[in-house]
C-alpha cells in the first residue's frame, strides 16, 4: 500500500471519523452555550500533558484500561458487562478491608489483597452469568441492577465498620505502610500498577488471540448455537468471560485504594466515571484488542483534561461525557453503515 | 381510618409513577420489537428539560410540555440511529445514556451556573390534585401525572387487544417478515414507538422533577429507567402486570424510605429497590422456565 492510501485509510477508519464527529458536535454545543473553544481545548491538551498533569493522566490510565478489559473480556463472549462501578468497588473494598484488618508482612500485604480484590470483583459478576445463561436475563440489565446495591455496600462498609474513627468523613484510615503500593521512578503519582495492568492486558491479548480458550470465548461471542454445536461449554465459557471481566474490575478497584491517598474513600472510585469512559473506548476500538490500550489513552487524556479545562477555563468537565456517548453513538452507527457499503460491494 | 396507612399507600404512587410512565414507553417499544434500553437516559433528559422551561417561564405545565418536546427529539437520535441507519440499538442506547448524564451536568452548571442540586422560589412545581379542588385520600397528595398514568395503563391495554391499530403493532413485532409481507409499515411503527416512548420519558422525567420534588439534582433519574426496562421484560407485554411489575418497585421505594425513617442506614433504602426488583425478576425468569418445561 502507497503511503498516500495508507493515509487515507487511517483518515478515514472508524475510530478517526466518530472521534473527529464527535469533538466536532462538542465543538458545536460549545458555541451554543457560548464557550470558546480556542480556550477551552488548548485548556484542555495543557491540563492533561503539560503543566506536570502528564503524571495524573498516566495514574488515571490504569483503573481506566483495568475497567475497559472488565467491559471489553465479557463482550468477546457477547455479553454485555455494565456493573463494573459495582465491581470496581466491592473489589476495593475488599482490599481495603483485608489490608487493613489482617497483619500482613511485607510483599504479601501488597499481593494478597490485590488479589482478593480481583476475586470479590469476579464474583460479583459472576452472578450475572447464571442469570443470563440459564434465565435468559441479559448481563446489560443484570449486571448493572446488580451493580447498585453492590456500590451501596461498599459506601456502607466504608461509612460504618471499616470508617476512619472520630472524623465524621466517609473513608477508611490510611492503610499500613506494608500495603502501599510502590512508585515508578521518581514520580509521586504513578505507581508498579501501571506496568502490572500493561502485563495483564498482553497477557489477554494472547491468551484472546492465540490460545484455545481464547478462540471459544469469540466463538461464543460471535454465533453461541454454533459454538455450541461445535462442542463448546458456552455456558460455561460466559460465566467464565463475566467473571473474568469483573476481576479486571476489582482488581482495578484494590489498585486505586493500595495507591495514593491509601484509602478507600467513599465515592473516590465510581465518581472519576473510569467504568463508562471505558466502556466508550472498548467500543471506539471496536472489536480490535490491539487498539483497545490506544482508545484507552485518548480518552483518558480527554477525561483528565476535561478537569484541566474546568480549572483553567471554566468550561464544565462533564463536556467529556458528552465527547465519550457521542463516540459510542457515531461508532455504532458507522459500524452498520460500512457494513451494508462492503455488502454492495 | 390510619394515616400512616394512606401516607404510605400515597407514597407507593408517587415512587412508582415516573417508573410506571417510562415503562410504558419501553412496552410500547417492546410490543414492536425493538429493545429500548435509553429509558434511563432519556427520563433523566426530560427531569431537566422539564425543569429548565419551567425555570424560564415560571409554569409547570409549559415544564412539562418542554419536557416531551425535547425527549421527543432526543428519543429521534434513538430512532434515526437504529431504526433508519440499523445501527446496534443497545450500543447506541449505553451512548445515549451516556450523553443524557453529560448534557444535563454540564447545561446545569452553563444555564444555572452550578452543579449538584438546583432549586429555585421561580421554579414551579405541578399542582397537587387536593389544591386542584380533588381532596381524595392517596390521591389527593399526587400531581395530575399520577391518575394519568393510571389511565394510560387502562388506555394501552384496550388500544394493543381491542383496536385494529394496536393489534397490527403487535403484529409487525411478532412476525416481521409476516407482517412486512401483508404491507405494514414496519419502519414507521418502529420510528412512532421509540418517538412515543420518548414523549413518555418526558412526561416521566417531568414528574420526576416537578412533582415528586420540585428540583433538578445530576443524576435524578438514579436507575429508574433501568427498573422501567426490568418492569417491561416482566410484564410480558401486558399493561396491567406491566403496572404491578412497577408498583413492586414503588413499594420497594417508600419501604426503603420508611426504613430508613427507622434508622437503617441510607444505603440499604438505596439499595433495596434495585434488589427487589432483581428478585423479581430472577424468580419471574425461574417461574417461566419451570412452566416452560411442564408444557
Amino acid at each position: 500500500m502507497t503511503a498516500p492510501a495508507l493515509a487515507r485509510r487511517v483518515v478515514a477508519s472508524a475510530p478517526v471519523v466518530a472521534v473527529v464527529g464527535a469533538l466536532a458536535l462538542t465543538t458545536l454545543v460549545m458555541l451554543v452555550v457560548g464557550v470558546d473553544p480556542t480556550l477551552a481545548y488548548p485548556a484542555l491538551v495543557r491540563g492533561a500533558i503539560f503543566d506536570g498533569n502528564l503524571e495524573y493522566t498516566i495514574a488515571a490510565f490504569v483503573p481506566t484500561l483495568g475497567m475497559a478489559l472488565a467491559f471489553a473480556l465479557p463482550l468477546r463472549a457477547g455479553e454485555f458487562n455494565l456493573g463494573g462501578d459495582g465491581q470496581l468497588a466491592i473489589g476495593g473494598v475488599t482490599a481495603a478491608a483485608l489490608a487493613l484488618l489482617v497483619p500482613l508482612p511485607p510483599v504479601v500485604a501488597v499481593v494478597l489483597p490485590l488479589v482478593a480484590g480481583a476475586l470479590a470483583g469476579g464474583l460479583v459478576a459472576a452472578i450475572a452469568a447464571p442469570f443470563s445463561t440459564r434465565l435468559r436475563i441479559p448481563a446489560i440489565v443484570s449486571t448493572l441492577l446488580i451493580s447498585a446495591p453492590a456500590v451501596s455496600l461498599a459506601s456502607y462498609l466504608v461509612r460504618f465498620p471499616l470508617a476512619e474513627p472520630n472524623t465524621g468523613i466517609a473513608q477508611t484510615p490510611t492503610l499500613p505502610d506494608a500495603s502501599h503500593l510502590p512508585f515508578m521512578g521518581g514520580s509521586g503519582y504513578v505507581t508498579i500498577g501501571l506496568p502490572l495492568i500493561v502485563v495483564l492486558t498482553g497477557l489477554w491479548l494472547h491468551i484472546d488471540g492465540r490460545t484455545v480458550t481464547g478462540y471459544e470465548i469469540r466463538a461464543t461471542g460471535q454465533n453461541r448455537e454454533f459454538a455450541r454445536y461445535g462442542g463448546v461449554k458456552v455456558d460455561r465459557v460466559a460465566a467464565l468471560a463475566l467473571a473474568g471481566g469483573g476481576a479486571f474490575a476489582g482488581l482495578a478497584g484494590a489498585l486505586i485504594v493500595l495507591g495514593p491517598p491509601y484509602r478507600f474513600v467513599d465515592g473516590a472510585l465510581t465518581a472519576p466515571g473510569y467504568t463508562f469512559t471505558a466502556v466508550a473506548a472498548v467500543l471506539l476500538a471496536s472489536a480490535r484488542p490491539l487498539a483497545i490500550p490506544v482508545a484507552v489513552a485518548l480518552l483518558t487524556v480527554l477525561q483528565v483534561g476535561g478537569l484541566g479545562m474546568e480549572r483553567e477555563a471554566g468550561v464544565p468537565s462533564q463536556l467529556t461525557q458528552i465527547v465519550q456517548g457521542l463516540i459510542i453513538v457515531i461508532v455504532a452507527v458507522l459500524a452498520t453503515v460500512r457494513a451494508r457499503r462492503g455488502v454492495r460491494g | 381510618m390510619n394515616i400512616f396507612e394512606w401516607s404510605f399507600l400515597s407514597g407507593v404512587l408517587t415512587a412508582t409513577a415516573p417508573v410506571l410512565l417510562a415503562a410504558l414507553g419501553g412496552l410500547l417499544c417492546q410490543v414492536a420489537g425493538v429493545f429500548n434500553i435509553a429509558l434511563e437516559g432519556q427520563l433523566l433528559w426530560g427531569a431537566f428539560t422539564a425543569v429548565v422551561v419551567s425555570d424560564a417561564t415560571g409554569s409547570a405545565w409549559a415544564g412539562v410540555a418542554g419536557a416531551i418536546i425535547a425527549t421527543v427529539l432526543f428519543s429521534g437520535l434513538l430512532s434515526g440511529a437504529s431504526v433508519r441507519l440499523k445501527a446496534d440499538p443497545i450500543v447506541v442506547a449505553v451512548g445515549l445514556n451516556l450523553l443524557a448524564l453529560g448534557l444535563t451536568a454540564f447545561l446545569m452548571r452553563q444555564i444555572f451556573g452550578s452543579g449538584g442540586t438546583y432549586s429555585s422560589p421561580d421554579l414551579a412545581g405541578l399542582p397537587t390534585l387536593a389544591e386542584l379542588g380533588l381532596d381524595i385520600p392517596v390521591l389527593g397528595p399526587q400531581s395530575p401525572l399520577v391518575p394519568l398514568a393510571l389511565l394510560l395503563v387502562v388506555a394501552m391495554a384496550w388500544w394493543l387487544t381491542r383496536t385494529r391499530s394496536g393489534l397490527r403493532l403487535r403484529g409487525a413485532g411478532q412476525h416481521l417478515e409476516a407482517a412486512e409481507a401483508v404491507g405494514l409499515p414496519v419502519a414507521a411503527y418502529r420510528h412512532g414507538v421509540t418517538l412515543a416512548a420518548g414523549a413518555l420519558c418526558g412526561l416521566a422525567g417531568a414528574q420526576l422533577s416537578l412533582g415528586n420534588v420540585t428540583l433538578f439534582s445530576e443524576g435524578m433519574s438514579a436507575g429508574r429507567g433501568w427498573i422501567a426496562v426490568v418492569a417491561v421484560m416482566l410484564s410480558s407485554v401486558l399493561p396491567y402486570r406491566l403496572l404491578l411489575a412497577c408498583l413492586l418497585f414503588g413499594v420497594a421505594e417508600a419501604f426503603g424510605f420508611r426504613l430508613q425513617g427507622a434508622g437503617l442506614p441510607q444505603q440499604a433504602a438505596d439499595a433495596a429497590p434495585y434488589v427487589i426488583t432483581l428478585v423479581a425478576l430472577v424468580l419471574a425468569a425461574v417461574w417461566r422456565r419451570r412452566s416452560h418445561e411442564h408444557a
